[in-house]
């Protein structure tokens, strides 16, 4: 019992990481209706900056970590520019495609850079554990739920009542009626994208604090997409649940796996298990817009 | 269809040709001439790269019927033509002659593409994209741990393909069998294309609800679709484990399934000829790049280093300047360079 409570507890932990990492997914997918299957390495990216500025140039911890995030604020922006802007109005697998190159592209500027061993961020935060319910949980950890859980509540105050967040919300909904209410599309395009990096590379950081980072960290991206479509695509309380839950269920499916089949890795795989009965049932999520075309 | 000023067709017969008028006739026979003269005169390496060719044309031309002409996304056929790999293997372990091992291969794969099609029915463009990348992933799982079948990390040894006694053992015979089944596969895509079932395909992409109201059966069409282009990936995956003699889960990684869907898009989407001209251009792209490595080598010695390491970047960077400046593919530029030339010197 006390395996799986472990277990739960780790998952919710990574369960967390992959929220944020989703909520950049929804953000971008919310205001724009492109799929970035780039986000796990926005996520590297963000995550090598925070490392090259304390490691490499020595600067103090929340030093670096505001500095990137104004690095990520910059990368989204350039990346919606130069990458996105083009592609309005292309096919869906086009876009689809330039994200896996932009994905591609990243990685090997990362590994250029970084090169592929794994790099380890100074410790932060004490190492002793602290003690919940009999069980010994890290310090990071509680920093990275409760960094999510913060951020979590930025993002909806601000989609609900900032001015720009009802923009967002008003551009997702209809990209023709917003801009001739005089929302300026382009802006918000940037934006998303704009905090979609921000968001992944805080994640970055915090993932970097737990385990340490190498170049196989965008391969996490992959880990939203039953993240997503659990919660719903467009949802960013799907992107919280969603997220948190297909951690526990990875890491509770991985450990039952490992006792009762002796299967080992089932981790990897088991994500996309659920992936692919969400589909079948409830392809628009948990909290999704109902909106999707039935064949 | 596009032809010549001054091309008459005067039957549906004349019309529906392949090659039409003297000219492409004898410089697509001039082409196939050098083609089957190339092993004699070119090294090993250049002949299994050709090999390498022939085998990306098979896979790219499969998936360019299910995505480019069916528009259903597959972001799972370099998983496909992983069974087919591993079907081959385990068939021929088993002892089953090469011709009907390669069949099988072929089945194994179209069932496994075809179950995981089911979703197709329900999905359209991102969530079937997303349930491929999970049968991706999935299948990637199973290659790597069902060690009975597939010898998991270890992987399997093959054996050289075999007709009749005649043993397919150096890079030449497997140059001519390769050519055999990628000219079949190219054959075989132009004429579906061209059938009652290409049009289907082609319906269900442009408009699904017009497509089934003309009586185009969705559930029939889209199941046979990833059913053909599996079998043909199949095939695919099979030449490849029968040519490497050894397979192991690594190549069939989300990035193959990657650099498929970036050969037809390159290609161009839609079209046989686009989806060779891309299977071409990507397997020929890393091998450029490491000629190029080698030659900057005597003047830039780091150069050299950066640029292989950057193989996979230079390939996304690729793929994303064709998306924003060549969307249209190869194909259309090829096209248009035909066009110029007959309308030479006047431009328009």
């Amino acid at each position: 019992m006390e395996y799986y409570l472990q277990l739960v507890i780790n998952g919710l932990v990574v369960g967390s990481i992959y929220s944020l990492v989703a909520l950049g997914f929804v953000i971008i997918y919310k205001a724009t209706k492109v799929v970035n299957f780039a986000q796990g390495e926005l996520v590297m990216v963000g995550a090598y900056i925070c490392f090259a500025l304390t490691v490499q140039f020595q600067l103090p911890f929340l030093a670096a970590f505001f500095l990137t995030l104004g690095f990520s604020v910059v990368f989204g922006l350039a990346i919606e520019r130069v990458i996105l802007r083009p592609m309005v109005g292309e096919p869906i697998i086009s876009v689809i495609m330039i994200t896996v190159g932009l994905s591609t592209v990243l990685k090997s500027l990362v590994q250029l850079f970084w090169g592929t061993q794994i790099r380890v961020y100074p410790s932060v935060l004490p190492q002793e554990p602290v003690f919940i319910a009999g069980l010994p949980v890290s310090p990071v950890y509680i920093a990275a739920f409760v960094l999510a859980l913060v951020l979590f509540g930025i993002f909806s105050l601000f989609f609900k009542y900032s001015r720009y967040g009802v923009a967002m919300r008003a551009t997702a909904y209809d990209q023709t009626a917003a801009a001739s209410m005089g929302i300026g599309i382009k802006n918000i395009f940037a934006l998303s994208w704009c905090i979609a990096a921000v968001v992944s590379s805080i994640g970055g950081v915090i993932l970097g604090n737990i385990n340490g980072i190498n170049s196989q960290l965008g391969h996490l991206g992959l880990k939203v997409f039953p993240a997503v479509i659990l919660g719903g695509l467009d949802s960013l309380l799907g992107a919280a649940v969603g997220g948190v839950v297909i951690g526990i269920l990875e890491n509770v499916l991985d450990g039952a796996a490992k006792e009762f089949l002796g299967l080992s890795g089932f981790k990897e795989v088991a994500a996309f298990i659920v992936l692919v009965i969400i589909l079948m049932i409830r392809p628009y999520g948990l909290f999704g817009t109902h909106e999707i075309e039935r064949v | 269809m596009q032809t010549k000023c001054g091309v008459f067709f005067e039957s549906y017969r004349e019309e529906a040709r392949l090659l039409v008028g003297g000219f492409q006739k004898s410089r697509f026979a001039a082409f196939f001439l050098l083609l089957l003269a190339s092993p004699w005169f070119l090294n090993n390496y250049h002949v299994s790269v050709l090999i390498f060719i022939n085998i990306a044309i098979i896979a790219a031309v499969s998936l360019n019927v299910l995505t480019g002409a069916c528009g259903q996304i597959s972001l799972g056929h370099g998983a496909f033509v992983g069974v087919g790999a591993y079907a081959a293997a385990y068939f021929g372990f088993q002892g089953v002659p090469f011709l009907p091992g390669l069949l099988l291969a072929g089945v194994a794969a179209a069932i496994v593409g075809a179950f995981f099609g089911i979703p197709s029915l329900r999905l359209k463009g991102i969530y079937l994209a997303i349930s491929t990348l999970a049968a991706q992933l999935i299948l990637e799982y199973v290659f790597l741990h069902w060690d009975a079948v597939t010898g998991g990390s270890n992987g399997m040894p093959v054996d050289s393909p075999s007709i009749a006694g005649f043993a397919f053992d150096t890079d030449r015979s497997m140059f001519y069998l390769t050519l055999f089944f990628a000219v079949l596969a190219v054959l075989v895509a132009s004429n579906v294309m061209r059938t009652r079932f290409g049009r289907a395909f082609i319906a269900i992409r442009d408009h699904y609800l017009s497509a089934e109201i003309v009586g185009v059966d969705l559930f029939r069409f889209k199941l046979l679709a990833f059913a053909f282009s599996s079998f043909m990936a199949g095939v695919a995956g099979a030449l490849w484990a029968h040519y490497t003699m050894y397979i192991t889960p690594e190549p069939f990684a989300i990035t193959l399934s990657i650099s498929y869907l970036a050969m037809i898009i390159i290609g161009g989407l839609g079209s046989v000829q686009g989806a060779v001209f891309g299977a071409i251009f990507i397997t020929i792209l890393p091998e450029a790049l490491g000629y190029l490595a080698d030659g900057l080598s005597g003047v830039f010695p780091e150069v050299s280093s950066y640029l292989l390491a950057a193989k996979e970047g230079v390939f996304g960077l690729v793929l994303v300047l064709f998306l924003i400046f060549e969307p249209e593919g190869l194909n259309h530029r090829w096209k248009l360079f035909k066009s110029y030339w007959k309308l030479y010197p006047f431009a328009h």
